[in-house]
This record gives structure tokens, C-alpha cells and sequence, in this order.
């Protein structure tokens, strides 16, 4: 199972209280530079919402220390201490939802906490689940047909 | 394989030192290590050895030279290895920026060989706070040398007995022996050769890197010029480095986050356009088979022809179906050309260990055209069988692939058979004899060890032993100054034949690419024009090697636009990109002057050095012709529409009714000629004496005029050297 936020775009008011809440949570400053989750205008009133999926999984792939791995609830994390601030990840992400800031040494991303999800006026942040994919299962999958054979 | 501990490893001496944090991509110092004194020492780097050598293989060329003397020869205690990494080397956010450079007094050339190699050493052997890594002298036992740039320690191991030799199993081990614990794995890079290299001067030195999900060593090579035959020579079984702790910014950038932008920039241009350019992601060089196939210019039966019918047998869709996809194969962090792929669980049928699954490291376009096509191989298996062997013996595809198939020339020729060569039949195509080859090579056998010598000894050695003609040995054993020419034909471009052997160590192609340039876009028409080329062409690929960058994400991905850009050939954005990564790590600025300018001074440094060691004339910077144009006359009606044609525009003569001899000794005549205009073209391009001296003057222009430099060059214009 893969543990993700949902985006309803439809619902989003633009309030930005999710971009707050986030960057407070995890950097304790109000900066939507710092958010894991971004709200971009888009026009006649609608906002367009970019935070990971958590089921695309470019970034578990292309991570060259392995840095990044998923977790028992399906969400991909990164792990501080093994990143080596390459920017791969931020590179190989579809949808621009793993971020860095200029100077700082680790990239972020959102992995649904669901603290967004509380402030959101207008139900449009939800923590949901959904099965793993084709998609998902490719970096497992490549690295383990690649693995040495523990048996000669 | 033995299990071993780090107790069965008998410690027989042991240096502290400060780990030293870099600064704007230096350490400043450089670390001593003698293998037969076992000391270790640290040296300063001064502000003026920053300013005239800059870093990577000009630290590397300074340190040799002021150890080494005019007489040494590559297996003099004095002679060293030096890996040195350059300010840029260790980032992790620009692709390519992992390089090392090693160079040594070569036992094939006898003059300085400088060799870029990937893998996690020497950027781990940075981070303990050195610029550069000397080896000297020679060691009574086998010794394995540790370096943990953590604990800011140097270790002198004896060898235990039952440890493996040959790469795969021996860096596996020694991985496993100095990580901490299972999870200090990727900490660890191995230096080392195998049992090839204790034998054959054409060996390598591999350098390693753990994979995490292959859960094994992989390894990339400083392939020519014979190094691995220095490391044995000096009984080193391997050298280690330790370094935990990898993240961003340990160069102390002065600009990180121009950094980041930089590498992202071009992280970015990859992930959109390699699939649509070169494909490195999927096939890495190997892309370059069908298209040099296509192009004429994949070598064929040593060179003699460019394609073949089989070609698409071994083309890149072959080789990306074998190697594993889909992981992120780059020899260093941060690289997303990732073109450093593998194919897995690959059975092995030949040799030693014949029936077991290996890993194999490549083939890159070198070692898949090397011992293919020009081996007549169309067979991946064969191809496979002899990269594997080749690496884990510590072998030069390269060097092997070239020599293998002058060898099977000769037997064709006649010249060699089955009693000459301890029975293997080197037929074209004849991979398993090849492979055989090889493996009397690393057992030591006297064929084996014979081929392992190079062309340049052999050919002197058939003429001699078996009476072969000097003038068809010498046309066709592919090599200049000793070293094994790399694997493009070069007899169609002029320029190229230039960019192969008015080098400083050797017919590589890492100088000067300029095939497509001068051949099929005709963009370098007059000698003045291709002098040109063959000066900026290699000053600008020279200075990837002070810095510690590989050379394939300049030119191996594009942006999308470049075509439209003045010179696309310089691949503009990336050349400005290289002035800000260089200005964002060291705080220095930098243009093209200033880029070149940094090259230069390297570049005819390493030439007076050739000079020093009693080389460097311009009669050592001729090609063999078979480089140069066709050696036969069925090699002459391969292309005959071509070389009548060029006869009668070029050459000014009208080739009907002339027979195929004729036709061959006039190309010749002309081509000849050529290349003797083109040296004087190009050697006044590059300030130097028609001999191929760098003058006085030159060297001072552009800051080179050392007094030790200067002494050399006057002497030898004195005719006293």
C-alpha cells in the first residue's frame, strides 16, 4: 500500500496555510521556498497543487547512495545522514515535489504527515491510500535483478 | 573464496595524521607514501605549484618529476605512481566530477603516461585532506597500503597468504576487510591490478566502487599506459582508502549553491535529452557501435577496414538488452550520464572460473570495437568473456584488443602458427583463443607473456625470431611511442591521425576527436585550420584532467539548442558552465584564455618531461601507415572508389590504367607528405621547434619557464640531449 496526500485542486482556495503550516513543522519558518507542499495560481480563481505522490519512485531509483527508500506505509523518505546532496532526485522528479533550497546541503519532500491536511479550509488536502504499481515496484525490482545471487 | 579478517592482515607499520579539511576545493598538501621504507609523509603544496599546475595530472607530472631523474626507467624504485584529483573532483552535484588522474613513468612508452579513471578513491582519498597520492619505491613483500581519511591514518599490510589476486575476487575482499561494518561498504575503494599485470606491461590499475544494490565492487580503470605493471613491479597487491561521511559541498565551494545550480542545470538537460542523443543512460558509450560501423571508422581485422556487413550483430540495442537498466550506474555520485553500466550474473566459459556468474563491468565502445569487430568478434559472449578476464587480470582492452588483432593479422600473414604460439589458433573471429591468450598471460605462460610486451615488441621480435618483413611490421603494429592506438580508424582524417599521435603519451583519444570535424563535415579544410584544432582541442581536454572532471558530460549530452550557437563543436553553454563550476569551487575566475592557459603550461610541462627522459622528437610523433592510409592493395580496393577519386582531385593524378600497386604507393607518397606539413603546422601552433621542442620563449609567454623546465629545453636545443 502506498500512504500519500491527495490533492483535490478543484476544492483549493489559495489560502496558503498548508504552505505555512509545512515549512513551520519542518524548517520553523513561514517560507514557501521551504514547503514540501507548493500552491501555484493558475488562473480564474483555481490553484494547481504539487506535492509527491509518492508512487512514481524516480527518485528511490536514481539515488546513487541510497539515500532514499520507502517506508512499511509506502512513503518515500530521505534519509539525511546518507544523502549526499546530489540533486538527482530533484532532477528525475516529474513534478517538481522533491524541492531544495539554494546554499542548503539535503533535498525535502512531502511525506504525508497530514499536518497540511488540518489547516486546509476547504478539504482540500487528504491522506489517503491507494495500491502499489508497476510504476513503484521498478526500482525494487531493477536493483534485485541486478543483486549479486546470495547462492553460487 | 577465503573469508579473511583484518586480523590476518599483519600490520607492519603505521602514520598518524590531522585529517584536513578542504578549502575551495584544495587540501594544499599532498601524502608520501614509499612501499619500501614503509613511511608515510606529508608534503605541502605551494601557492605557486596551485598557480602553474593547478591540480589532478599537472600535480601528478610535478610530483613524478621532481622524484624521478633523467635516467629513471618505469621499474626504478624511484619511479611512482601519483593519483592526483583536481579542485573540481569530489562535488557531488556536477556529472563527472569523481575523476582521478594517475600517471607514472610508463613501462611501454618510457615516458610520463597519464591515465583517467573513475570509481570512489580518489575523491575518498581527498576528503582526508590531500590533493595527491605518491607511491614510491619497492617493496621486499606483498603489501597492501590503507589509508583511512576518517581516522587520519596510513597502514602498511603485509599480504596473507590464500588472499585472491585477480580484481573481482581481491577487491571484493579487501572491501569487506577494511568496511567497519556491513554498512561502511560503500566507504571503502580498492586500488589494485591481478595477475595479468604482474606479467604484462599493458595492465591496468582498477579502481573500485561498491554497489549497494549489485551488493558487490565494481570497477573502472586507469587503462593505459601500463600502470598495473608498475603497481606489481613495486609488489603492491592494492592500496585502500576509507572515507565515511560523503555529502554536499565537502570541497568548501566558495559559491555552493552555484554549485547546485550548475549540476542540476545539467542534471536536468540529461534526464530530457539523453534519450534522444547518445542514450549514455541506457547503452553508455557503446551507443558509438552502429554508428561508427555506419561511418567506416569501427575498426575491423586491425584496422585494415572501417565496417562490416555484421556490424549490427554487436550494435548498441544488443548491448542494451544486456546490460541491467534502470539503475543509476555512474562511476561517481552525482553523475546522471550514468554511463558506467554492467551486465549481471553473466556465465563465464572459459578460464579459471569457468561456470561461475560474474558481473561484468562494460563493454564501453573501446573494449566492445577492441576486441570485436577488429578481432573479427561478432559474438557478446566472446566480447563479454574477454572484458571480464581483461579487467580481473588487471589488462588493457584497449592495449589487448589492439595487440590481439596485429596477431591474428600475422597469422594470416603467415608470419605466426600454431607452433609459435603454444598451439592457439588466432584465426579472425577466434574468440575463445583470444580469451586464451589472455589467460596464459595472467598464469605467466611464455606466449602469453610474450603478447602482454605490445606491438611495438612484437613487431621487432617477429622481424627478428621468425624472419617477418620490417616494413610490413612496422605499417601494421598499430602503436605510437609503445602505447596501442585507441579504437577509431584514423587513415581518412588527417586531423585525426594528429589528435592520435602528436600526443604526449600516446595514440589515445582523450586529446583530440576530431573524426567527424575534419572527415565527414569538412569543417577544418587547411593545415592551419586542423593545427588549430589540434591545439585547442587538446588543451581544452587536458584541462579536465587537472580538475578532476570527466570529459563525456561536456559533449556526450548537448543542449537542445546548441546548433545554434557559434562553434557547436566547443558545446558553448557547457564551456561556460565549466568557468562558473571552477569559480563557484574555488573562488577563482575563469575564461577560455585563462582555461587554456591553465592546460598549456600542463601540457608543455609533460612534453619537456618526454624530452627530459630522452623523447619528445618529432620523428616519435609519426604514425605507423596503417594509421595513415591503406597498407595493401586488397586494403586499397576496399575503398577504391574513395582513394581514386581523392587521387584524381586531391593528388592532381588521374589513376585509370594505373594497377593497384601504383595506386597504393602514390596514396602513400601523398599522405606521407600531409602528415609531415601537418606537424609543421601544428608545432608552430603550439610554440614549438620543428624538432617538437616547446622554445624559451613559449614556455615563458605562458608561465612555464621554470628553471628545471628551461634547462631541459635549452639543452635539447643545443643538441645536447
Amino acid at each position: 500500500m502506498i500512504k500519500y496526500l491527495k490533492l483535490h485542486e478543484d476544492r483549493c482556495v489559495g489560502c496558503g496555510n498548508c504552505v505555512a503550516t509545512c515549512s513551520r513543522t519542518y524548517f520553523k519558518k513561514e517560507d514557501p521556498a521551504h514547503a514540501r507542499i507548493q500552491v501555484f495560481p493558475a488562473g480564474s480563481g483555481k490553484f494547481h497543487l504539487v506535492a509527491c505522490d509518492q508512487e512514481c519512485r524516480k527518485c528511490v531509483a536514481e539515488c546513487p547512495v541510497q539515500a532514499i527508500t520507502v517506508t512499511a506505509q509506502g512513503v518515500v523518505m530521505i534519509n539525511k545522514n546518507l544523502c549526499v546532496g546530489c540533486l538527482a532526485c530533484v532532477a528525475v522528479c516529474p513534478t517538481g515535489a522533491m524541492r531544495y533550497y539554494p546554499g542548503e546541503p539535503v533535498p525535502f519532500k512531502c511525506i504525508a504527515c497530514g499536518e497540511c491536511v488540518k489547516t486546509c479550509p476547504a478539504n482540500a488536502l487528504e491522506i489517503a491510500e491507494k495500491e502499489d504499481s508497476p510504476m513503484s515496484r521498478l526500482p525494487f525490482e531493477a536493483a534485485a535483478a541486478a543483486a549479486k545471487e546470495t547462492l553460487k | 573464496m577465503k573469508a579473511f579478517n583484518k586480523s590476518d592482515f599483519k600490520l607492519v607499520a603505521e602514520f598518524k595524521f590531522e585529517p584536513k579539511p578542504i578549502h575551495r576545493g584544495y587540501a594544499m598538501r599532498t601524502l608520501y607514501v614509499n612501499v619500501g621504507d614503509k613511511v608515510a609523509k606529508e608534503k605541502p603544496v605551494s601557492e605557486d605549484t596551485k598557480k602553474r599546475f593547478t591540480g589532478g595530472k599537472g600535480f601528478g607530472l610535478r610530483l613524478l618529476w621532481d622524484a624521478t631523474k633523467p635516467s629513471t626507467r618505469w621499474n626504478d624504485p624511484e619511479n611512482e605512481i601519483v593519483i592526483g584529483m583536481g579542485p573540481i573532483a569530489g562535488n557531488t552535484n556536477y556529472p563527472g566530477s569523481g575523476k582521478s588522474l594517475v600517471v607514472s613513468l610508463s613501462p611501454m612508452t618510457d615516458v610520463p603516461i597519464d591515465s583517467n579513471v573513475g570509481g570512489y578513491f580518489g575523491p575518498y582519498l581527498k576528503f582526508g585532506g590531500w590533493d595527491a597520492l605518491e607511491l614510491q619505491g619497492k617493496s621486499e613483500r606483498e603489501t597492501i597500503v590503507f589509508i583511512d581519511s576518517n581516522e587520519g591514518l596510513v597502514q602498511f599490510y603485509e599480504e596473507p597468504a590464500g588472499l585472491d589476486q585477480d580484481t573481482h575476487l581481491l577487491a571484493e575482499e579487501l572491501t569487506h576487510v577494511f568496511a567497519k561494518d556491513a554498512k561502511d561498504l560503500q566507504a571503502v575503494s580498492v586500488v589494485s591490478a591481478g595477475r595479468g599485470a604482474d606479467h604484462a606491461p599493458m595492465s591496468v590499475l582498477n579502481f573500485s566502487l561498491y554497489d549497494k544494490r549489485r551488493q558487490g565492487v565494481r570497477v573502472k580503470q586507469a587503462g593505459r599506459g601500463g600502470i598495473g605493471h608498475v603497481l606489481r613491479d613495486k609488489k603492491i597487491r592494492a592500496v585502500v582508502c576509507r572515507f565515511s561521511g560523503v555529502k554536499q559541498n565537502l570541497n568548501d565551494a566558495a559559491d555552493p549553491a552555484a554549485v547546485q545550480r550548475l549540476g542540476l542545470k545539467l542534471h536536468r538537460e540529461i534526464v530530457v535529452n539523453d534519450d534522444k542523443q547518445c542514450k549514455m543512460r541506457s547503452t553508455g558509450t557503446a551507443h558509438l557501435m552502429e554508428v561508427m560501423n555506419d561511418y567506416d571508422l569501427l575498426p575491423t581485422k586491425n584496422h585494415k577496414y572501417g565496417q562490416d556487413p555484421r556490424g549490427p550483430e554487436v550494435a548498441s540495442w544488443v548491448w542494451e538488452k544486456l546490460f541491467s537498466q534502470n539503475l543509476p550506474d555512474g562511476c561517481w555520485y552525482g553523475c546522471t550520464l550514468a554511463c558506467a553500466h554492467a551486465v549481471d550474473h553473466f556465465l563465464l566459459e572459459t578460464g579459471p572460473y569457468k561456470g561461475t556468474k560474474v558481473c561484468v563491468d562494460g563493454p564501453e565502445y573501446e573494449t566492445a570495437a577492441g576486441v570485436g569487430p577488429n578481432l573479427y568478434v561478432y559474438d557478446p559472449q566472446g566480447i563479454l568473456e574477454l572484458n571480464f578476464y581483461c579487467d580481473t587480470y588487471g589488462i588493457d582492452t584497449i592495449s589487448f584488443g589492439t595487440m590481439c588483432s596485429f596477431l591474428m593479422e600475422c597469422w594470416e600473414l603467415g608470419i605466426l602458427n600454431k607452433e609459435r604460439t603454444d598451439g592457439i589458433e588466432l584465426t579472425w573471429g577466434n574468440w575463445q583463443a583470444a580469451c586464451q591468450v589472455l589467460h596464459d598471460m595472467a598464469d605467466g605462460k611464455p606466449f602469453g607473456v610474450l603478447a602482454g610486451k605490445g606491438v611495438k615488441f612484437l613487431a621487432d621480435y617477429f622481424v627478428k625470431e621468425y624472419g617477418a618483413d620490417p616494413k610490413v611490421m612496422k605499417d601494421i603494429a598499430l602503436h605510437g611511442k609503445g602505447l596501442e592506438q585507441s579504437e577509431y580508424i584514423s587513415k581518412e582524417s588527417l586531423a585525426q591521425q594528429g589528435g592520435y599521435y602528436m600526443t604526449n603519451k600516446g595514440p589515445q583519444h582523450d586529446e583530440a576527436w576530431l573524426i567527424f570535424m575534419d572527415m565527414v563535415n569538412n569543417r577544418i579544410p587547411t593545415f592551419e585550420n586542423k593545427a588549430e584544432a589540434l591545439h585547442y582541442f587538446p588543451m581544452f581536454r587536458t584541462w579536465f584532467g587537472l580538475q578532476g572532471l570527466c570529459k563525456l558530460p561536456w559533449n556526450d549530452i548537448e543542449p537542445a539548442d546548441n546548433s545554434k550557437w557559434a562553434e557547436p563543436n566547443k558545446v558553448p553553454e557547457h564551456v561556460q558552465n565549466y568557468y562558473e563550476l571552477y569559480t563557484a569551487i574555488t573562488g577563482e575566475p575563469l575564461d577560455w584564455d585563462s582555461l587554456i592557459r591553465q592546460s598549456e603550461r600542463v601540457y608543455n610541462f609533460q612534453r619537456v618531461f618526454n624530452i627530459r627522459q630522452g623523447h619528445g622528437h618529432r620523428v616519435e610523433d609519426w604514425p605507423p601507415y596503417r594509421a595513415m592510409g591503406p597498407v595493401f592493395e586488397d586494403e586499397y580496393l576496399a575503398r577504391e572508389e574513395r582513394y581514386d577519386k581523392q587521387m584524381k582531385e586531391k593528388i592532381g593524378v588521374d589513376p585509370a590504367g594505373k594497377s593497384t600497386a601504383e595506386k597504393v604507393k602514390i596514396t602513400r607518397e601523398y599522405r606521407l607528405k600531409q602528415y609531415d606539413s601537418l606537424l609543421d603546422a601544428v608545432f608552430k601552433r603550439r610554440g614549438w621547434t620543428p624538432d617538437g621542442c616547446p622554445t624559451p620563449e613559449h614556455l615563458k609567454a605562458i608561465g612555464m619557464d621554470l628553471p628545471e623546465v628551461l634547462e631541459v629545453v635549452n639543452a635539447r636545443m643545443a643538441g645536447k640531449a
